[in-house]
């Protein structure tokens, strides 16, 4: 881990510790996930408990406490797109993959999610890989999308 | 960028922007939205440049990337000016006939024209088309207009006209005084009176005040407030400042959910560029007001959205709601009167003062006033955006505007509100929408996000999904939301996997009760809506799930089995091609048939079997018929001779 | 500080502007059942086994006495056909989890609360925050905290801080309705004495 990069990222921040979301988010952004000595990093420059930002980055599910894989795929679970499919769509994805919501396989390849709504509604239902979306899938479609990435 | 010192300069700047600008040329502007992104918009928007730049055109032709307009179903949007043509599904090869034939001849291309479906008549006008017209788009309407990247854009429409006009025109208590008068209530879900608020956080005595816009829109199914954040940041931002000076506040924040980058970055943006302008800082337009704004992100939790999770959101904490009183308008953000409203009730601000309370009364209905963005998804033709009157009827925005249900299917129900909401069903259509009429039928407005849902979809399963949302979502302090919608969504479960037992509705019923009355916040306290809505209407599809162990929408897997009408099964071997887990026997003149055992449910087979066929059977709460004999699966033409051979044989 | 009188079950009480209903309910003799309620801590709201009934500006609310702030004219009633329902469903869910419990067996009594209700969970900790509130508050050492949310949500030891304070300490151990945390905290200091120099954070 780049202790420098963090210290960065914290030091831009002012160290404040109302910005410890923000920090988290900038180091999950920069590293995809956030490793412990990262944690204490951040728990030592602000002068936050350990458990506080233990119980921060559990609580909000940007965060990962363990590494994910090079393509993160995120399937919408939305309403509307649980009415038009989804759950199809993530049955698929599944089996392809080999692995359920929250894990990654062990290639580190891909890490798969669900998400509580991405704000693409028409056009459910709706995969996000790489931050890129995906709308009006079918489950056959998203097989063939999956092959793209290696 | 020029700094504007006064209410003079403002208009000066604006009648030069204007100047610059000629109406009658030609333009066209694209949907940049993340919908109309996602089907492909950069490409369009790169093909009109292109275009464009390849006939010489590039002098006379404006091209821009617009906010979201609404129309999302059929993206990409392309509105062709003056005229205002209205291209829909456009593609990168539809790009140089529109060039061709639009911009140089000014001839329509017919077949990217909206057709309406019973009359087959083509809208021409972005203004013509049914979906369009029905609406009262005061707010969203100005999104094809502005290119959310370029402030010039919101200044041409008259932007912060209405915020000079607070500044110089009025007082604090004014402006506080008007929107109480508008009688504006919050967009987000609570539909609290806006000016009400406002006047309590004004009047909690303090030096130090914030205000907040709510850009946490978390609902799942509505994306009204990622379209106006997109589209046209400025708008929010003007209501924002507006805001804070009738209320005292000298810093503001925007939250908006990480869930939505490119609104996270044309917020960013706007706020930049109207730091430039002066409109944000201090000494705004030479007023003496200072207001600095900052973007926060939320980091995937659906309970920020609560005021109180927000703001410790905002401290750096988990966001577990705090109970109220104390209300944020006395002790907010780290102790201090805090003003948060949505992002919709934020963009009603400038319109109100600019246009007047009276104005906005003119909308809506006795208690609920103004017009309302709702998000139109699921089973429903034109799903989009739709912007109308409170109190236009459920019914006009399913079938007047939204066009009905397609594929022949039938109506079932809208849920509205969000997982706190609940489902209205066919014989409420009549309803007019506003925040007090769709409590009485047992849902609620809710953000505005309205889900259409049709014979095909399972109210028990609806109520299961949410309880399943809720259960990720919850913060999990108190514990009649976090054990209460646990063991309702057992109980749910169970019930959609044919383990319903009798006396689990009466139980899902008590449960819901002491979660609905001892939760800590909203989240809790709503939690049980959805279950309730859909017993309150579809009592028998719970019942039918329990004791006959049927799902009457064929949709709850474990209670469906797929089967193949020897009958009328053609032979036709698609299904047996495109069956998931290899569970269909047969061969070409062999009667396809179904292994129960390795069928997962997937209904693959029902989707492709040919209508000439309709072969396959969806049975629930009833067994699979028997095998047929062996002899009797072959050959299916001379299938009929066989049958009668072997009926004389008998 | 100015006074303020109400009316709980009836009675006539006078409080101090500021306090807790239930804190007024106890100067007056009335108690109301608690589990996430300790005197040395801030009043957490978590249980909501002290939900009572509020009448107050036309309105009748349901709120926990613990964090709602007395106020003139109010009335107040601390049982009820509606309160004793809840308070019984309320026991059943924690039940499932610690019936053995002496503060939720007498709750059971009280309530004709019956510990079968719901299916038995594998964890014995209600999550009442006791043991969190008490190291943060009182100790100021945070050696234990919450973790993720909702139904997922646990209680957690920081090794290497508990490592460090929590052997002397164990003064949050009595605190615990359940006695979940005396087997936590053993589980957490054989697991930790056996794990990698990485010491992991061990979810119990």
């Amino acid at each position: 881990m780049d202790t420098a990069k963090i210290e960065r990222i914290i030091d831009k921040h002012h160290c404040e510790a109302s910005a410890l979301i923000e920090i988290l988010l900038d180091i999950q952004n920069e590293l995809h996930w956030l490793p412990r000595e990262a944690l204490e990093l951040v728990a030592g420059k602000l002068q936050v408990p350990v458990s506080r930002i233990q119980h921060t980055a559990t609580f909000y599910k940007a965060f990962s406490l363990v590494p994910k894989g090079r393509h993160e795929i995120h399937i919408c679970m939305g309403t509307a797109c649980h009415v038009r499919g989804a759950p199809r769509v993530l049955e698929v994805v599944e089996n392809l993959t080999g692995i359920q919501p929250g894990e990654t396989d062990a290639e580190m390849k891909f890490s798969l999610d669900t998400v509580n709504c991405l704000g693409c509604c028409a056009l459910g239902p709706v995969m996000e890989i790489d931050a890129q979306h995906l709308g009006k899938l079918a489950p056959a479609m998203a097989a063939d999308l999956l092959k793209n990435y290696d | 960028m020029p700094l504007i010192n006064s209410p003079a300069e403002l208009e000066q700047h604006r009648r030069e922007i204007l100047a610059k600008r000629d109406p009658r040329k030609p333009s066209v502007s694209v949907c940049a939205g993340a919908g109309c992104l996602a089907t492909g918009a950069e490409k369009v928007i790169a093909a009109f440049n292109a275009e464009i730049a390849k006939q010489g055109l590039n002098a006379e032709v404006t091209t821009k990337g617009t906010g979201c307009p609404g129309f999302c179903e059929r993206g990409p949007v392309v509105v062709v000016g003056p005229e205002e043509i209205c291209y829909l599904q456009v593609t990168p090869k539809d790009v140089p006939e529109i060039v061709a034939k639009t911009l140089k001849e000014k001839k329509v291309v017919e077949r990217l024209l909206y057709v309406d479906a019973a009359t087959k008549e083509k809208a021409v006008r972005e203004a013509d088309i049914p979906f369009y017209r029905n609406q009262e788009r005061n707010i969203i309407g100005n999104n094809i207009k502005i290119d959310p990247k370029c402030i010039d854009d919101y200044l041409a429409l008259g932007g912060y006209s209405a915020l000079a006009k607070a500044l110089f025109g009025m007082t604090p208590e004014q402006v506080v005084e008007e929107v109480k008068k508008s009688k504006l209530r919050g967009r987000g879900g609570g539909g609290f009176p806006t000016g009400v608020k406002w006047e309590a956080a004004r009047s909690t005595p303090g030096e130090t005040k914030y205000v907040i816009v709510n850009a946490d829109e978390g609902d799942p199914g509505a994306f009204m407030d990622r379209a106006v954040l997109e589209g046209n940041p400025h708008s929010i931002l003007e209501g924002l400042i507006i805001g804070a000076y009738a209320i005292g506040a000298h810093e503001g924040y925007v939250y908006v959910r990480q869930e939505y980058p490119l609104a996270l970055k044309n917020v960013s943006l706007a706020i930049k560029q109207a730091g430039e302008h002066g409109f944000l800082g201090k000494n705004i337009l030479g007023s003496g007001f200072d207001l600095t704004v900052k973007v926060h992100r939320g980091a995937g939790a659906f309970v920020c959205g609560e005021e109180t999770a927000l703001i410790l959101s905002l401290e750096g904490r988990p966001g577990e709601p705090k109970p109220r009183p104390p209300y944020p308008a006395a002790k907010g953000l780290w102790g201090r009167p805090t003003n948060i409203n949505n992002v919709e009730t934020w963009a009603n601000v400038p319109l109100i003062i600019n246009k007047g309370a009276d104005w906005f009364t003119g909308f809506g209905t006795e208690k609920s006033k103004g017009t309302k963005i709702f998000s139109l998804v699921g089973k429903i033709k034109n799903t989009g955006l739709v912007e109308v009157p409170m109190g236009v009827t459920l019914r006009d925005i399913v079938y007047k505007i939204g066009d009905g249900i397609p594929r022949g299917k039938k109506f079932k129900a809208v849920q509205t509100g969000g997982p706190a909401g609940g489902c209205i069903p066919e014989e409420h259509l009549d309803i007019a929408v506003d925040f007090d009429e769709l409590i009485k039928v047992g849902a609620i407005m809710g953000s505005g996000g309205m889900i259409v849902m049709d014979e095909d979809t399972c109210m028990v399963d609806i109520a299961r999904y949410f309880l399943n949302f809720l259960a990720q979502e919850s913060c999990g302090k108190c514990s009649p939301c976090r054990e209460g919608i646990k063991q309702m969504h057992r109980i749910l479960t169970d019930i959609t996997e044919g383990r319903g037992k009798d006396g689990d509705i009466e139980l899902l019923e008590e449960i819901a009760l002491a979660t609905r009355s001892a939760s800590l916040c909203g989240l809790g306290r709503s939690a049980p809506n959805p279950v309730l809505s859909t017993i309150r209407y579809f009592r028998d599809e719970y019942e039918a799930h329990i004791r006959e162990k049927r799902c009457p929408s064929y949709s709850c897997k474990e209670l469906v089995s797929y089967y193949i009408d020897p009958e009328a099964c053609g032979a036709c071997l698609l299904c047996m091609k495109r069956c998931t887990s290899d569970a269909i026997s047969g061969g070409r003149n062999l009667i396809h048939v179904v292994d129960q055992v390795k069928c997962n449910r997937c209904g693959t087979c029902f989707d492709v079997c040919p209508a000439k066929f309709g072969a396959v059977i969806r049975l629930s709460g009833e067994p699979v018929p028997g095998a047929i004999p062996e002899e009797l699966r072959v050959v299916v033409r001379k299938k009929a001779a066989q049958q009668e051979t072997a009926k004389e044989a008998r | 500080m100015s006074q303020v009188s109400l009316q709980i079950d009836g009675k006539d009480v006078t409080a101090a502007e500021g306090m807790t209903v239930l804190a007024a309910a106890q100067s007056a003799g009335i108690s109301i059942p608690t589990v996430c309620h300790h005197q040395k801590l801030e009043p957490f709201g978590g249980c909501r086994l002290c939900t009572v009934e509020v009448d107050a500006g036309g309105r009748t609310n349901l709120v926990a006495a613990c964090v709602y702030p007395v106020q003139q004219d109010i009335i107040v009633r601390t049982r009820s056909k509606q309160i004793d329902g809840i308070r019984k469903v309320l026991t059943e869910q924690l039940l499932a989890y610690a019936p053995e419990s002496e503060v939720l067996q007498k709750l059971a009594q009280e309530y004709q609360a019956n510990k079968d209700r719901f299916a038995k969970e594998p964890s014995f900790c209600i999550l009442c925050g006791l043991c969190v509130r008490y190291c943060a508050e009182v100790k100021k050492k945070d050696a234990v905290g919450f973790i993720d949310r909702g139904p997922s949500r646990e209680i957690s030891f920081i090794p290497e801080i508990a490592a460090r304070e929590c052997w002397d300490c164990k003064e949050c151990f009595p605190l615990c309705p359940t006695s979940a945390l005396q087997a936590a905290f053993v589980l957490m200091r054989s697991l930790t004495s056996l794990a990698s120099s990485n010491s992991e954070e061990v979810r119990i």
